[in-house]
């Protein structure tokens, strides 16, 4: 961007052009690379602000005993003794499991149905637009939303859902409790975020889809190729990059998910679904651990932007294929 | 000449008016703010309030906030220094915190000079909320809201022949309010799963609330009277043989089995107002909660009057009952301290605690709780006095928030999730509360 900007001196002549002369004589006199950055400063300034500078504050606090609830006490340095202790934490391992299964469910389940879905509207039958538009309202509901009537549907003596399954299975519905059971629990929360965000991934698959030409599936039938050859040598590679990029965004989200969690089982029963995020909330702000919560957060940092990086090197080899 | 006269004696008189509206507004706006939870006992707080503004002219503004959320939110408030609080009516388990870290002011000048005595408080409450440490003449709270952990039971249901007879029958006793911890697990179980006006109906409705301190608070209840200890008298921060003592293991058992047998389908999460939606729905016989409840409870047009009864926690081994309640502080870092102490001042007053009580609130003061009428004030007000005269607190350290949080941890996934024994989850709990004293370097 800036080497564009450095290039392209009429930029600059018709930025002047539409400013008053007098301001217009002082630009006059800045090169192109220094309005790039008067114009990109503010956000500059931002970004250090509200991104840059917390990190290296957090980084800097998990080698230290601080705790925000007595920044009067005598501050300690810790040296790595915070990230020794979260390593060798069975209760943190606990919850980076308890994260990892959720992950690894809900984007296995949201994948496949959301490239279902993906497939099945774009063979654009009557009202498919409708049925586009009802597929997308759960995403469209914030997470606070979704997490309070979800309890209400799993409430064993008045919750729909319940009912829904006793109806089916003929089961007694207040027999069993999606959020306080310890089998059922985190599959409350898996149900939860698939209805929410399948919408999303299917969004992107479709995205996918239609961008696959037409004249490949001609081409395709004229080879009097099977539909299910079709599907795995057409549809499924070049769609590939887009279902790899919706993986990623809900992994990156789901890796971080708190809200819903917190709403609907608040990480219970007992710790069955407390996933790391709750466990760094609780040692922030109820514990008020900063130095100890800090280092937990750089560590989560760090492995989802590793993660994310091999991942993104992954789908960059994908798509150059 | 005439003109400009004019124009300057205008100009005069509209300064002198707009003079005279700032400081007419500057006595508008003295206005402190109190901060506290969102339940019954603070709309008795608002009515009574308004004495004091009549009284003093100084406004007041109240946030509430629910009890979820109570501690997230005030904390923070304090410890980030903020302002929005002039006074503070913060829980008992706060005190030691916010004393150590500058966030109350200390009242004992201010009690010497207006001549409040702590003497005149029940002495249960003034250790619960105001001393910091412990059983040291340093106060920085007034008692203001006296509470305990009681249980209220359907009446209309204990009274009914066939259900009477059908108990003693099965139990070899009458059914009545219990005695025994024992006792009261017989009749939730007795009830669990009945069906009464052709309603099933469930046992107790108990605390078991993962989030903020409910199941800790729960469990108590069971673990006091069945003689759990926090630390040894005589070596004080070590718990090893106390916390997870036989004595404590038969108690947190005794949860979970009232827990397993007789709580209603999805109370696995519950505090408060779950208990008190229960309750008030007809769910259950039994109920959990804390005496500030009570009066809005007995005020219900569909389980209160007669068909409601209340008790104090029955006793096992011994007796004890997890103390609620708060007392009352002035913010360290308020811009209207003089306001916020005439507050406690009044407050403090035999009259206004007088009346304090007949809102719904629950005063602390001797001149209220000793008066002989006081037992038939109310049908809840004798077992207050006898819940007050067995009140055990939870730690009050500065790192309480990491002390509860341990127990919620260890107790949840032994009584609700039914991971290990109960052994286990109190030597866990031994454990964590020795490294975070260990941190603190008490240990």
């Amino acid at each position: 961007m800036m080497d564009e900007l450095s290039n392209s001196p009429t930029i600059a002549l018709k930025a002047a052009a539409a400013t008053p002369d007098r301001v217009a004589r002082r630009l006059q006199g800045l090169s192109d690379r220094t309005l790039a950055w008067l114009f990109i400063s503010p956000t500059v300034l931002l970004l250090l602000a509200i991104n840059i500078f917390p990190l290296f504050w957090t980084v800097y606090l998990s080698f230290t005993n601080y705790r925000a609830n007595r920044p009067n006490a005598p501050l300690r340095w810790f040296g790595a003794e915070w990230y020794h202790r979260i390593l060798s934490d069975p209760d943190i391992w606990a919850a980076m499991q308890v994260t990892a299964r959720f992950v690894v469910a809900t984007i296995v389940i949201e994948t496949v149905l959301g490239f279902a879905l993906a497939w099945l509207i774009d063979k654009k039958f009557r009202g498919h637009g409708f049925w586009t538009t009802m597929i997308l309202l759960p995403m469209m509901l914030s997470p606070a939303v979704v997490g309070n009537f979800w309890k209400f549907l799993y409430q064993p003596q008045i919750g729909l859902f319940n009912y829904a399954i006793s109806f089916l299975t003929g089961v007694d519905p207040s027999s069993f409790q999606m959020l306080g059971d310890v089998s059922l629990s985190p599959w409350a929360i898996v149900i939860v975020d698939v209805w929410m965000w399948t919408p999303y991934v299917m969004l992107i698959c479709l995205a996918g889809l239609r961008s696959i030409p037409d004249y490949l599936y001609e081409a395709a039938e004229v080879d009097r190729a099977s539909s299910w050859r079709q599907f795995c040598s057409i549809t499924l590679p070049m769609a590939l990059p887009f279902i790899m990029l919706a993986v990623l965004f809900r992994g990156i989200e789901n890796f971080k998910m708190f809200d819903m969690v917190n709403l609907l089982t608040g990480g219970g029963p007992g710790s069955t679904t407390e996933v790391a995020s709750i466990t760094l909330k609780r040692q922030a702000f109820e514990a008020w651990r900063t130095g100890y919560s800090s280092a937990f957060a750089v560590i989560l940092f760090v492995a989802v932007f590793g993660l994310a990086n091999i991942y993104v090197k992954a789908l960059n080899r994908v798509k150059s294929r | 000449m005439r003109t400009m006269r004019a124009c300057l004696a205008a100009a005069l008189t509209a300064a002198g008016f707009f003079g005279a509206g700032i400081s007419g507004a500057a006595a508008q706006d003295k206005q402190i703010t109190l901060c506290w939870a969102a339940w019954d006992p603070a709309n008795a707080l608002v009515e009574l309030s308004k004495d004091f503004t009549a009284k003093t002219g100084i406004q007041m503004k109240f946030e509430f906030v629910p009890w979820t959320n109570f501690a997230d939110r005030f904390l923070n408030e304090l410890n980030s220094h903020g302002k929005l609080c002039d006074l503070m009516i913060g829980d008992s388990q706060w005190i030691g915190g916010a004393a150590e870290n500058g966030n109350y002011v200390k009242l004992n000048d201010f009690f010497e000079k207006e001549g409040i005595s702590m003497d005149n408080f029940m002495p249960a409450t003034v250790l619960g909320y105001s001393e910091w440490p412990k059983n040291t003449p340093n106060y920085w709270a007034l008692p203001a809201m006296g509470d305990a952990e009681g249980w209220t039971y359907r009446k209309d249901w204990f009274s009914r022949p066939e259900l009477k007879a059908e108990f003693k029958k099965q139990y070899g006793r009458e059914l009545a309010v219990p005695k025994t911890l024992d006792e009261l697990t017989d009749i939730a179980k007795f009830f669990q799963g009945r069906e009464i006006d052709g309603k099933k109906v469930y046992g107790a409705a108990i605390f078991t609330e993962r989030g903020s301190e409910g199941i800790t608070m729960g469990v108590s209840n069971f673990l006091y009277p069945y003689g759990f200890k926090y630390e040894d008298p005589k070596k004080p921060y070590h718990m090893d043989g106390f916390v997870n003592s036989a004595d404590s293991v038969k108690g947190l058992e005794a949860y979970k089995k009232l827990y397993d047998c007789c709580t209603p389908p999805g109370h696995s999460n519950a505090y408060m107002q779950e208990d008190l939606d229960a309750f008030k729905s007809g769910q259950v016989a039994l109920q959990m909660n804390w005496f500030a409840f009570f009066p809005g409870l007995y005020k219900d047009p569909n389980v209160g009057g007669d068909k409601i009864g209340f008790f104090v926690n029955p006793g096992e081994k011994t007796v004890g009952s997890q103390l609620g309640g708060q007392g009352i502080s002035v913010v360290a870092y308020s811009d209207h301290k003089e306001e916020a102490l005439q507050y406690i001042k009044w407050f403090a007053s035999d009259a206004v605690q007088k009346k304090w009580w007949q809102l719904g609130g629950y005063s602390c003061a001797k001149s209220v709780l000793n008066d002989p009428n006081f037992p038939s004030t109310a049908p809840f007000a004798a077992d207050f006095l006898k819940a007050m005269g067995q009140v055990i607190d939870f730690w009050a350290e500065p790192s309480y928030a990491q002390l509860l949080q341990a127990e919620q941890k260890r107790v949840h996934d032994y009584v609700v999730a039914g991971q290990g024994t109960a052994q286990e989850a109190l030597d866990g709990l031994v454990k964590d509360w020795t490294e975070v004293f260990q941190e603190d370097g008490k240990l």
